[in-house]
C-alpha cells in the first residue's frame, strides 16, 4: 500500500487539452455546481473503496517567504501573477499499486467542464516517501 | 477496571472463532462479537462473569441468530436451521487458523486482508488500524467492511491457502508505520498461533524469519532515528533471547526436510546472527543459501542480495558483474552498486552512484542514509 499525492494545477504541467481551456468564470453556474459535486463524488467514491486520505483546494494567494538572520523580520517576495506552476489542490488516497493510482488520477481527470464535457485536466501523481522494509537482506 | 480492554481484544477473535467454526458467515459473526463486546463493556464492570469466554460466545450467538432472523425477516424468508452456528467445543488453535484462512482470502487485495486479519484475527480496533496505517478511520473501515463483504457468505468448505496467509502476516510485519501499534510484534504473535496450528514447516520458517530480524530491532537506528546498516550495527544490542528461539524454530523446521522461501531467508538471518561481529559472518554458507532461495522464488530482489554476498565471498567486481545479470529497475539495485564501487576503490563513481540512489529512495530513512554515504564520500 503506497500512498499518492493527486496534485491538480492551475498552470504548469502539459499542455492543456482543448476541454480544460475555458477559465471557470466563463462556464454557467449550473456547470460549476456540477463540476464541484463530482469532485466530491469523487472523494466519495474513494472513500467507499477504502482509499481516500484527504483533500484540499488551495488559494492561488499566496507568497515566498524566507529566513533573513536571527532577530528580523522575514522577508516575502511576490505574489506573482505569472509564476510558472501553480498548484490548486490536491487529494492524498493510499492503494494497492500505481496502476490503481493513475485510474484515480484520470477518474479525477474525468470531471465535467464547459459544456458538461470532461476536463481532461492533466493531474499529477506523486508517491509519499514510506518506512523501509525490515527485512532488507 | 483499566484493562477491560486488553482482555476483551484477546477474547474478541477467540469468539469470532467459535462462531465461524460451528458455521457463521464470516461477516455476521464479526458483527455479532462486535456487538457482544459492547455487552461486555456495559454489564462486565458491574458483574463479571465467571466464565467470561463462554460469556461471549452466548452472547455473541445469540445476537449472530437474532441478526440472522431479522435479515431473513426482512426478506421475508424462513429461518434456515442451517444458518445457526451449532454448539460446539472451543478449541481456539484450530478457530486462529480458521479466522486467517478467511481474512487472507486470496480473493482480497492485500491491504484489504491486512486490514481484516489485524481486525478479525488480532483483535485490534479500527481506529488503531487506522493510525497503524496513516488513513482516517473512515476509510480504514470501509476497507474492512469491503473485505468482509466480499468473503461473505464464505464458508471453510475447501482448504484455505496457507501461502495467501504467510504472505498477509510478512506484509504486516515487513512494512508499515506502526504508530501506537507495535505491527511487527502483532505480526510474530499471529505468527505465533498459526505457528501453533498448524505443522507446515515454512511457517516455522516465517515465524523464525521474524523472530530473528526483530531481535535486531534496537540496533537498527541510531538515536536520533537514522538507518543503520547491518555491518555497522552494535551487536551487543541485538535481542539473544529472540535469535535463541529463532535459531530453534528454524532448526526444527529444516529437520522436516520441505524447504521453501521463508526458511531459507530465516537460514540467511540466523547466519548473520551466529556472527559476533561483521568480519565474522560465514559470507560463502550465506551465498549457498541465496543460491538455494534463488533456486526456489527466482526473485530479482533476491538476486540482488545474492550479488552483495557475491561480492563478500569472491570479491567486489566479482559482486559488480552480479549485480549486472539483476534488472536496473529492482528498488537499491543502483544503492548495491554503490557500495560495490566503494569496495573496489572507485570512490568517485560509489559517490555519484550513492546520490542517484537516494533520488531513487522511496523511503525518507533510506534517502538519508544514500545522501549520507555520498556526503561521506564527498568530505573523504
Amino acid at each position: 500500500m503506497t500512498k499518492y499525492l493527486l496534485l491538480k494545477h492551475y498552470r504548469g504541467g502539459p499542455k492543456p487539452m482543448p476541454n480544460s481551456e475555458a477559465p471557470m468564470e466563463d462556464w454557467t453556474p449550473q456547470e460549476i455546481s456540477d463540476h464541484l459535486a463530482f469532485m466530491n463524488h469523487v472523494a466519495d467514491v474513494l472513500r467507499e473503496r477504502g482509499e481516500y486520505v484527504e483533500g484540499q483546494a488551495l488559494s492561488p494567494e499566496g507568497v515566498f517567504v524566507r529566513f533573513d538572520g536571527e532577530g528580523k523580520p522575514p522577508v516575502t517576495d511576490g505574489p506573482f501573477a505569472e509564476t510558472k506552476d501553480l498548484i490548486a489542490g490536491w487529494m492524498v488516497i493510499d492503494v494497492d499499486s500505481v496502476e490503481r493510482a493513475h485510474e484515480a488520477a484520470a477518474f479525477l481527470s474525468s470531471a465535467p467542464g464547459k459544456g458538461g464535457k470532461p476536463l481532461q485536466e492533466w493531474i499529477e501523481v506523486r508517491p509519499f516517501m514510506t518506512e523501509p522494509p525490515v527485512v532488507t537482506e | 477496571m483499566a484493562d477491560l480492554g486488553d482482555l476483551l481484544k484477546g477474547f474478541g477473535p477467540q469468539v469470532l472463532g467459535v462462531l465461524v467454526r460451528r458455521g457463521g458467515d464470516f461477516a455476521a459473526a464479526e458483527d455479532a462479537v462486535q456487538e457482544a463486546m459492547i455487552e461486555a463493556l456495559r454489564h462486565w464492570p458491574q458483574a463479571m462473569p465467571d466464565d467470561p469466554k463462554a460469556w461471549l460466545v452466548t452472547v455473541a450467538s445469540r445476537k449472530y441468530v437474532d441478526a440472522q432472523r431479522s435479515e431473513l425477516a426482512r426478506r421475508r424468508r424462513e429461518l434456515l436451521d442451517g444458518d445457526r452456528p451449532a454448539p460446539g467445543p472451543t478449541e481456539q488453535v484450530d478457530d486462529t487458523l480458521l479466522l486467517l484462512f478467511l481474512a487472507c482470502a486470496p480473493a482480497l487485495t492485500p491491504p484489504s486482508a491486512v486490514a481484516l486479519t489485524l481486525r478479525a484475527v488480532g483483535g485490534l480496533t479500527t481506529r488503531q488500524i487506522a493510525s497503524a496505517y496513516l488513513v482516517p478511520e473512515a476509510t480504514m473501515a470501509q476497507r474492512i467492511s469491503r473485505a468482509k463483504a466480499s468473503i461473505r457468505g464464505r464458508r471453510l468448505t475447501e482448504p484455505g491457502d496457507l501461502g495467501a496467509v504467510l504472505k498477509v502476516l510478512y506484509l504486516i510485519f515487513n512494512e508499515g508505520y506502526g504508530g501506537e501499534v507495535d505491527l511487527a510484534a502483532e505480526a510474530i504473535r499471529l505468527t505465533r498461533q498459526l505457528a501453533a496450528a498448524s505443522d507446515e514447516p515454512e511457517v516455522a520458517g516465517l515465524l523464525a524469519l521474524m523472530l530473528l530480524h526483530h531481535a535486531r530491532r534496537a540496533s537498527r537506528r541510531t538515536g536520533e532515528g537514522q538507518l543503520v546498516p547491518l555491518a555497522a550495527q552494535d551487536r551487543s544490542r541485538w535481542d539473544t533471547g529472540l535469535i535463541a528461539e529463532g535459531v530453534e524454530v528454524l532448526q526444527s523446521a529444516l529437520a522436516r526436510d520441505r524447504l521453501g522461501e521463508y526458511q531459507a531467508q530465516a537460514a540467511i538471518a540466523a547466519l548473520h546472527a551466529d556472527a559476533s561481529s561483521a568480519e565474522e559472518t560465514d559470507w560463502p554458507q550465506i551465498l549457498e543459501w541465496y543460491d538455494e532461495l534463488n533456486r526456489i522464488t527466482d526473485s530479482p530482489v533476491v538476486a540482488l542480495n545474492r550479488a552483495v554476498a557475491v561480492g563478500e565471498v569472491d570479491g567486489p567486481l566479482a559482486g559488480l558483474r552480479a549485480v549486472a545479470e539483476v534488472p536496473a529497475d529492482v528498488p537499491r539495485q543502483t544503492a548495491v552498486r554503490a557500495y560495490l564501487h566503494e569496495r573496489a576503490g572507485d570512490l568517485a563513481r560509489a559517490r555519484s552512484l550513492y546520490a542517484e540512489a537516494a533520488r531513487a529512495a522511496s523511503s525518507a530513512a533510506e534517502r538519508e542514509h544514500l545522501t549520507r554515504q555520498a556526503a561521506r564520500l564527498h568530505s573523504s
